[in-house]
């Protein structure tokens, strides 16, 4: 099966630092992708080039076959590369219900009398239906990242990047979020997970990259990365 | 799409009723006043479709408006147009500047956009000082053609600025509560998430700016005709920068009847201190009223509205 998402050799710089250097990396449709590293090792700085918040400096990016190295972030939304962010970023003068109709007309393209619905349904599925019509501002911090998945959710993604979705959760409620992500899987969404939770990385990912100071230092199953010499020493020094 | 009708029929309602107000011939001076509080709810209803809507703040007001003046100006001096060539042309111009300004500073965010427009108007200016054409820095009489339609020439011109006020709050209406809109409320909430959300927030926002400058010139077209005189100092003048932000700031930037209070109640206000107290007393009460209603209710009347009806 040809790859959903083909990164060849993307490099990006910040003027004379180096965050993401040559890497390459690919992601089949359908899998449960986990991507580790160090702070700093260039998790986020990948992200942002591939959902297009980032120009890249340096080699390709196809998604479906399709080059969209040069695309504006939202075309690649529309066509189904969608993230969420490490910090929330609702829309903070909306409701949580209109936070979702946002995405879905503009990503899913569903018209604004059928997206109600639809984005009820969202929130029915992910627990948060009882506050469709507050605002962001009320929402408790696992209400918060649940938003973010929910909004992510209705622009009907193929591949959803979760950006540390479960930072400064406890762990009832990561396992409450990762609940929601193994449901997600289930229904074909290819998803890359960044996470500094071990616990919850190993468990979800299928294949995990590591990064460390923008390079690949290790590839494989959960087991083989735990086993991997290269990653205690980039996670503990030497 | 029935209340789009009935919405219609309003606005048509409001320009029969300024036609009926036209025809009263009471004291001149309220048909001059009237004029200018018009103007100012097209002004506010204009910069409220970037300012508010997408939260691009702008302080260039006075280099669209003047941009309308003076291509009324121009036309009349070259072929003496009619007036609503005046008013469609002084709007495209206009329209265009903001086209091409939103292109050039609006990957500028937040004050870094508003220092640019403002640098824009002094251009501007300085271009039009130094264009004799247009009447250079000594400014240039303007002729009224005779025989309006109806009743006298200033009455004729408060009957227009009645329509396009109504057509200025009708498009920003309508732009509010369609998907545009929806889509500038999220650029303005948060403008990465929006775009990550499939928010095409660059088309949206040269958009916006390039509506707000049409109606910018759409509302400085007229002016020439109603000042009669025209020269850099009044149609550049810093009131037109501070109104068109304090007055959707007063009356509240997320709906379309947020600038017509303003307008309405500080347009009033200054005409009121106008004739009462002094013509220097303008600035100096829009500033004060402003401080007011940072401090005291952000969110403008309306929000202050919405916080009583809350409780």
């Amino acid at each position: 099966m040809p790859p959903l998402l083909e990164v060849e050799g993307v490099t990006k710089r910040f003027g004379g630092f180096t965050a993401v250097n040559r890497l390459t990396l690919h992601v089949k449709p359908g899998e449960r992708f986990g991507l580790i590293g160090p702070n700093g090792s260039g998790k986020t700085t990948l992200i942002n080039c591939v959902s297009g918040s980032l120009p890249v400096d340096g080699g390709r990016i196809l998604f479906d076959g399709h080059e969209i190295t040069n695309l504006p972030a939202h075309r690649r939304t529309r066509l189904g590369i969608v993230r969420s962010f490490q910090i929330p970023k609702p829309f903070t003068s909306m409701t949580i219900l209109e936070n979702l109709e946002i995405p879905l007309e503009y990503a899913a393209h569903r018209r604004s009398s059928e997206a109600d619905a639809d984005a009820m349904e969202i929130l029915r599925a992910i627990g948060l239906e009882s506050k469709a019509h507050l605002r962001p501002a009320g929402l408790t911090q696992i209400e918060m990242r649940k938003l973010e998945l929910a909004r992510a959710m209705a622009a009907r993604p193929k591949l959803l990047i979760s950006d540390e979705a479960m930072a400064g959760l406890s762990s009832a409620e990561v396992d409450d979020i990762l609940a929601i992500l193994f449901r997600l899987s289930e229904r074909g969404i290819t998803i890359i997970m960044i996470e500094h939770i071990m616990r919850a990385v190993m468990r979800f990912s299928e294949r995990i990259v590591v990064l460390d100071a923008g390079e690949r230092i290790a590839e494989g199953t959960p087991e083989e990365i735990i086993r991997n010499p290269a990653v205690e020493k980039a996670y503990l020094g030497e | 799409m029935r209340r789009t009708v009935i919405v219609l029929l309003v606005g048509l309602a409001v320009i029969a009723a300024g036609v009926v107000v036209a025809t009263l011939r009471v004291n001149p001076y309220l048909y001059f006043a009237g004029y200018v509080i018009l103007q100012y709810v097209v002004i506010a209803t204009a910069w409220n479709i970037l300012g508010g809507y997408a939260g691009y703040v702008k302080f260039g007001t006075p280099a669209f408006f003047a941009l309308g003046a003076y291509t009324a100006v121009f036309l009349i001096q070259s072929m003496r147009a009619p007036l609503p060539v005046l008013i469609l042309a002084g709007g495209l111009v206009s329209a265009l500047l903001g086209l091409g300004i939103g292109y050039l500073t609006l990957r500028l965010r937040g004050v870094f956009f508003s220092i640019a427009t403002l640098a824009l108007a002094i251009v501007l200016q300085t271009m039009i000082i130094n264009w004799e054409y247009v009447g250079g820095s000594r400014g240039l009489s303007v002729l009224r053609p005779s025989g309006p339609p109806f009743g006298n020439y200033v009455t004729f011109l408060f009957t227009v600025m009645v329509a396009l006020a109504v057509v200025a709050v009708l498009v920003a209406r309508f732009i509010e509560r369609s998907w545009i809109g929806r889509g500038l409320a999220a650029l303005r909430d948060n403008e990465e998430a929006a775009e990550c959300m499939g928010v095409p927030t660059l088309r949206l926002k040269l958009f916006a700016t390039t509506v707000s400058g049409f109606f910018l010139g759409v509302a400085g077209a007229p002016f020439p005709y109603y000042v009669t005189f025209v020269e850099p100092n009044s149609a550049f003048a810093l009131d037109y920068a501070v109104n068109a932000l304090a007055m959707p700031m007063i009356g509240g930037t997320t709906s379309w009847v947020g600038p017509v209070i303003g307008a309405v109640l500080l347009g009033a206000a200054q005409q009121l201190a106008t004739v009462t107290i002094s013509s220097e007393m303008n600035l100096f009460i829009v500033g004060v009223v402003l401080v007011a209603f940072v401090v005291l209710a952000p969110e403008g009347i309306l929000g202050l509205i919405r916080r009583l009806r809350g409780r």
